[in-house]
C-alpha cells in the first residue's frame, strides 16, 4: 500500500528509462515473476511507493516503502519464439529494487 | 444442529446468465468445508468478527458484477470528461460510483484502433473485484495465466476474439498494487445513446481484454 | 507461471458455493481488521505443496492459507482450531472427512 514520503526509498528512474530486471532466485514471497528477470524494457508510469510485499508476507511493515514502476516490455525480447507482431508488449508492475539502469 | 444460518442469496445484479454450482460428488462436507466452519465459529466465539459481518461482506461482492464496471465503461463513453478522469486517476473516478478500491488502484487502460489490451495476473489471481466482484474460474486457471503473457493472440482467439496484425496488442501482468480495468473501444452506430443502452453492450470479458464489446 | 506450456483455456465458470463465498468473506473481513494481510496469503498458498495446485481447489487453498496466517500471527492456535474442527465435523456427520485433508 501506499507510503508516505518519509519512509519511502528515493525513486531512481523516471518515463522513458532503460531499465534491466535483475537476476536473483531469493526464496520466499516475490513479486517479480521468474519469467521476466534479466529483460530490459523501458519505464512506462513510476507509481510512486508502496510497502515491499516481500516483508508484508512476513508480517513486518514492508518500509521503508519502495517506488514501483509500469515496465513495458517487448514481447520479442521476452519470448525467443514469440510469433505475433514486433509491436506487442508486455506491461509488467516491478518495484525499484529489481530494477537496475539498462 | 446449529449450523450457522444459511443465506439463500438469488441477486441477479449484473448476472444475466447464472452458470451452474460446482457440483458435489455427495453432501458430506469436505476437510476443507469443515475448516472454514470451524475458522468462522471460532472466530466468531473469541469476538474477532461477528457473523453479520460475514454476510455483509457476502451481500458486498454479490452485488458487484459486470454491471457495475458497464456503468463506469458507459460513462467514460458518453463524458469525455469523466473519461479523462478515470484515464488519469482510476481510483479516484470511480468513487462517483460508490467504488472503494481499498489498498489496490484501479489502472484503467483504454483500447484504441492502436492499442488492445489484455489483463492477467500470472502469480495469483488480482483482478479488480471491488468493479467486478468475483473472477471467472478461467481467469485464475493454470492455462490462462501461463499463456496470457506469452501468446496472448492465440488466447484471444480461443474466446473468438482476433486483434487485427496492425493493432498491438498489450498484456498486463498485475504483479502488484494496481487492478487493471480494460475500456473497450466504443463500437460504431452507438452516437448519441444513454448510459443505459451503452452499457449493455459491455460485457465482463471485454472488461478483461479477451473480448470487444458487443455490437448494436 | 506466466509463460509455461498449457493447454487451451477452458471458459469454465461456477457460480460459487456458499462455503466459497464465507471463506472469500471472511479474507476480506480479517483483511479489513488487520488481522491478516493478503501477501501473507499469497506467501502461504505459494507455499502449499507443489501438486496443491492439482489437487485443491481456488478456495480451499485460502481457506488453508487463512487458517496458517492465522496460526502464524497468534490469533488461533493449532489446538483450538483441530478441537473445534472435529467438534463441527462430528455435528456433521463429516468425520471421516478429517481424517486426511
Amino acid at each position: 500500500m501506499s507510503a508516505g514520503a518519509n519512509a519511502a526509498f528515493k525513486a531512481r528512474f523516471k518515463p522513458g528509462d532503460r531499465v534491466r530486471v535483475r537476476k536473483a532466485y531469493p526464496p520466499g514471497h516475490i513479486r517479480t515473476p521468474f519469467y521476466i528477470r534479466g529483460h530490459h524494457g523501458v519505464i512506462a508510469h513510476a507509481l510512486g511507493p508502496f510497502a515491499n510485499p516481500e516483508e508484508l508476507a512476513y508480517a513486518r511493515s514492508g518500509l521503508p516503502a519502495q517506488p514501483l514502476y509500469r515496465v513495458r516490455f517487448e514481447q520479442r525480447e521476452v519470448w525467443p519464439d514469440y510469433r505475433g507482431p514486433a509491436h506487442d508488449t508486455l506491461d509488467v508492475e516491478i518495484f525499484q529494487h529489481w530494477l537496475d539502469p539498462a | 444442529m446449529s449450523r450457522d444460518h444459511d443465506h439463500d442469496h438469488a441477486h441477479g445484479h449484473g448476472r444475466p446468465h447464472r452458470h451452474p454450482p460446482r457440483p458435489d460428488s455427495d453432501d458430506r462436507l469436505g476437510y476443507y468445508q469443515v475448516m472454514e466452519i470451524a475458522l468462522r465459529e471460532l472466530l466468531i466465539e473469541k469476538r474477532v468478527f461477528s457473523a453479520v459481518e460475514i454476510n455483509r461482506a457476502i451481500e458486498a461482492m454479490d452485488a458487484r458484477g459486470e454491471a457495475l464496471g458497464a456503468k463506469v465503461v458507459a460513462r467514460a463513453w458518453a463524458d469525455p470528461a469523466f473519461k479523462a478522469r478515470l484515464l488519469a486517476d482510476g481510483t479516484e473516478a470511480v468513487r462517483d460510483f460508490g467504488i472503494d478500491m481499498g489498498t489496490t488502484r484501479l489502472f484503467v487502460v483504454e483500447n484504441t484502433p492502436a492499442v488492445h489490451n489484455l489483463v492477467v495476473c500470472t502469480l495469483c489471481s488480482c483482478y479488480p473485484r471491488m468493479v467486478l466482484g468475483l473472477p471467472p474460474d478461467w481467469y485464475k486457471s493454470r492455462a490462462y495465466r501461463s499463456r496470457a503473457v506469452k501468446e496472448p493472440r492465440a488466447v484471444l482467439r480461443e474466446f473468438g476474439t482476433i486483434v487485427p496484425d496492425d493493432r498491438e496488442v498489450r498484456v498486463h501482468d498485475s504483479t502488484a498494487d494496481m487492478r487493471y480495468l480494460v475500456l473497450p473501444l466504443r463500437p460504431k452506430g452507438t452516437d448519441g445513446w444513454s448510459e443505459e443502452k451503452l452499457a449493455a453492450l459491455v460485457s465482463r470479458d471485454a472488461m478483461i481484454g479477451v473480448a470487444f464489446a458487443r455490437t448494436p | 507461471m506466466g509463460g509455461e506450456p498449457a493447454g487451451t483455456v477452458e471458459k469454465t465458470e461456477h457460480d460459487y458455493a456458499l462455503w466459497e463465498k464465507r471463506v472469500d468473506a471472511m479474507n476480506v473481513v480479517l483483511a479489513g481488521k488487520g488481522h491478516l494481510r493478503v501477501d501473507e496469503m499469497r506467501k502461504n498458498i505459494e507455499a502449499l505443496p507443489p501438486d496443491a495446485y492439482d489437487s485443491m481447489t481456488y478456495y480451499e487453498r485460502w481457506c488453508s492459507a487463512i487458517a496458517n496466517t492465522l496460526l502464524q500471527r497468534g490469533l488461533i492456535t493449532a489446538d483450538e482450531l483441530g478441537r473445534k474442527m472435529a467438534e463441527v465435523a462430528k455435528r456433521e456427520g463429516a468425520e471421516a472427512a478429517l481424517e486426511k485433508p
